[in-house]
């Protein structure tokens, strides 16, 4: 077990050092920040101090190694727009969206795993095609376009839910303020997670209720209802712990369009933000976190799958 | 069951997958729509009652008899609009689809054939570029390369890869120990042959069920980068960028003209497509749960 995750961890660390390399070759592919800095005030005198002050007149490869130490020790580099820290810039912005992110997932899971789980049991009824079709409904549905439909029911016609921001203006919000601004955004990606994952859920459960100890169970005669909350149940848990681990990318993907339409003061919106106004340093450090977090994701979904799972191999 | 005397074996083997996708009734009413707007796009030139972008009318009028869906903001027809905007979007889908899946598939082959260090290597490159959030991804090569209808192609082609690489390496590894194929490796055919010879045929159904879904995204996410205005741009129309005005009250509240067709071709035509590909699965492998 002990070998596994350490075998586990060598494997991720030639794949992180794969991730500031892209990270570090889309910047460089976005142009030097000289070309940036350029301007008909600026002399060329002090863009070439700039450039060596910037370390930009040595060899790629040295940058890479000078942009690494910095990293690690925690400089993200400054945006070039508002001059603020990248990393401060992050900091100050993460916690609304994993506010966000979280409550979606949570939402998500709890419409998916009982709908998912009920379809299973009632294969190839109507009422298993209801919810693998409402399921369609949900990957089919663009995340920006369910938005506008919420907003224009909700905050236009009915005038119950405000559309933008996290908290009233003038007020300091409080956890009512927020949960009513929360409503549509978290609706939005809760809908594409459980879309997602309905189908999932229903697949891993239907290859349990089909696996050979479900059929003993079912023949010593202890009753369906005993059978699926008991045994079934269980094992069924043992994907879903996978499907988290999945939804880490896709959330945050998702969360970018969905903060920016919602004007959700988080990483996604000053992403989005960034990337409209070529803020490279800022684009680069979200990116490279981001990456660094579906990467660690993926790692603790594996190992706690390896926890939970006695059968897998750990070869 | 009954043995029947078989002449063209993939012939019958090809029956019976239609007809088991015959017998998913929202597939087949999906594959029909999917057909006619098809059809509907690709003669545009011919039934769109007016140029897409020339201004034909006075602005934002509601629909009547000589506009259909109305006008937009700037009097162009907007069912002209919505036919050559779905030809966009379902080339975009396409094209973006194939250059992925064609990525894919090769990368997918190769490291599952070769093994060893060329594997690593492609497996662990693969893991990379899974681990940046797609939508990520693409927005910030739209910001790098500017947007606009080829770069939109080439990046959605050139980000959604790393699934059908996965999935294409699974089988390939699978399919290595048949021994159709160890026998054609006995026999001495070259690498070459074995690869797309004997096992790319045998991989096929599933790529292409997996690559109905791609195409689903793939429209998808061009709406949804066409409508931040970071995908293709006008004049020309697409699915997403008619979309663009939806944002503003006036247009929302009261036009839904100008926005309720394009927003719900959209949908239909993912959720068309996402039918089709459960069936295709359902019909090529009866054995799976789904």
């Amino acid at each position: 077990m002990f070998k596994y995750i350490i075998k586990r961890i060598l494997i991720a660390l030639p794949v992180l050092i794969g991730i500031t390399i892209i990270d570090y070759a889309i910047m460089s592919l976005a142009g030097s920040p000289l070309e940036m800095l350029a301007g008909p005030r600026v002399s060329e005198e002090a863009i070439a101090n700039k450039e060596i002050l910037l370390g930009l007149d040595k060899p790629v490869i040295v940058q890479y190694f000078i942009w690494i130490k910095q990293l690690l020790q925690g400089n993200l580099g400054t945006s070039i727009k508002s001059y603020q820290s990248v990393a401060t810039m992050i900091g100050s912005h993460i916690g609304p969206t994993l506010l966000l992110m979280g409550t979606s997932l949570i939402v998500g899971l709890f419409i998916a795993v009982p709908a998912g789980i009920f379809s299973a049991i009632h294969q190839y009824k109507k009422r298993d095609y209801a919810v693998v079709t409402l399921s369609f409904v949900g990957i089919s549905l663009p995340g920006f376009f369910l938005a506008l439909l919420l907003i224009y029911v909700f905050t236009v016609r009915l005038g119950w839910l405000p559309s933008s921001g996290m908290t009233t203006l003038g007020t300091d919000g409080g956890f009512l303020d927020v949960a009513k601004h929360m409503v549509m955004p978290v609706t939005v990606l809760a809908v594409s997670v459980a879309g997602a994952n309905i189908r999932y859920v229903r697949s891993a459960m239907l290859e349990i209720l089909q696996s050979d100890y479900l059929r003993t169970a079912t023949a010593k005669g202890i009753g369906r209802r005993r059978v699926i909350n008991k045994h079934a149940l269980r094992n069924a848990l043992i994907p879903i712990i996978t499907v988290i681990g999945m939804q880490i990318p896709t959330l945050f993907g998702g969360s970018i369009i969905v903060e920016k339409i919602f004007s959700w003061p988080g990483l996604g919106l000053m992403t989005m933000n960034s990337i409209l106004n070529r803020d490279y340093p800022v684009i680069m450090g979200v990116c490279l976190l981001s990456a660094i977090v579906v990467l660690v994701g993926n790692l603790i979904t594996d190992i706690l799958y390896a926890l939970v799972d006695p059968t897998i191999s750990y070869k | 069951m009954k043995i029947k005397p078989v002449s063209n074996p993939s012939n019958t083997y090809n029956k019976q997958i239609l007809k088991r996708f015959l017998k998913h009734k929202p597939a087949v009413i999906s594959l029909i729509f999917l057909c006619v707007i098809v059809l509907l796009s690709l003669l545009a030139p011919a039934i769109a009652p007016y140029d897409p972008n020339r201004t034909t009318g006075g602005f934002s009028k509601a629909p009547d008899v000589a506009h259909w869906l109305g006008t937009d903001q700037v009097g162009r027809d907007v069912l002209s609009r919505l036919l050559y905007g779905t030809r966009i979007s379902l080339t975009v889908g396409f094209l973006a689809t194939l250059i992925s899946t064609v990525i894919g598939v090769v990368l997918g082959l190769i490291a599952g054939y070769f093994g060893g260090w060329i594997d690593m290597v492609i497996m662990r490159f693969t893991d990379m570029v899974m681990s940046f959030p797609y939508i990520l991804l693409v927005l910030v090569a739209a910001a790098i390369f500017g947007p606009g209808l080829t770069n939109i192609v080439l990046i959605l082609g050139f980000v959604d890869w790393p699934g059908v690489a996965r999935l294409v390496r699974g089988n390939v590894l699978s399919l290595r120990e048949t021994n159709f194929v160890k026998s054609a490796e006995v026999a001495g055919m070259p690498k070459r042959y074995i690869l797309f010879s004997e096992i790319l045929p045998n991989t096929i159904a599933p790529i292409l069920v997996y690559a109905t879904s791609v195409f689903a995204l793939s429209i998808l996410d061009e709406a949804a980068l066409s409508y931040l205005g970071m995908g293709v741009l006008p004049p020309t129309a697409s699915l997403g960028n008619m979309l663009n005005g939806a944002e503003s009250l006036t247009i929302l509240t009261s036009k839904p003209w100008l926005w309720i067709p394009a927003g719900s071709l959209i949908i239909l035509l993912a959720l068309a497509i996402n039918f089709i590909g459960d069936a295709l699965r359902d019909a090529v492998d009866p054995t799976a749960t789904r």
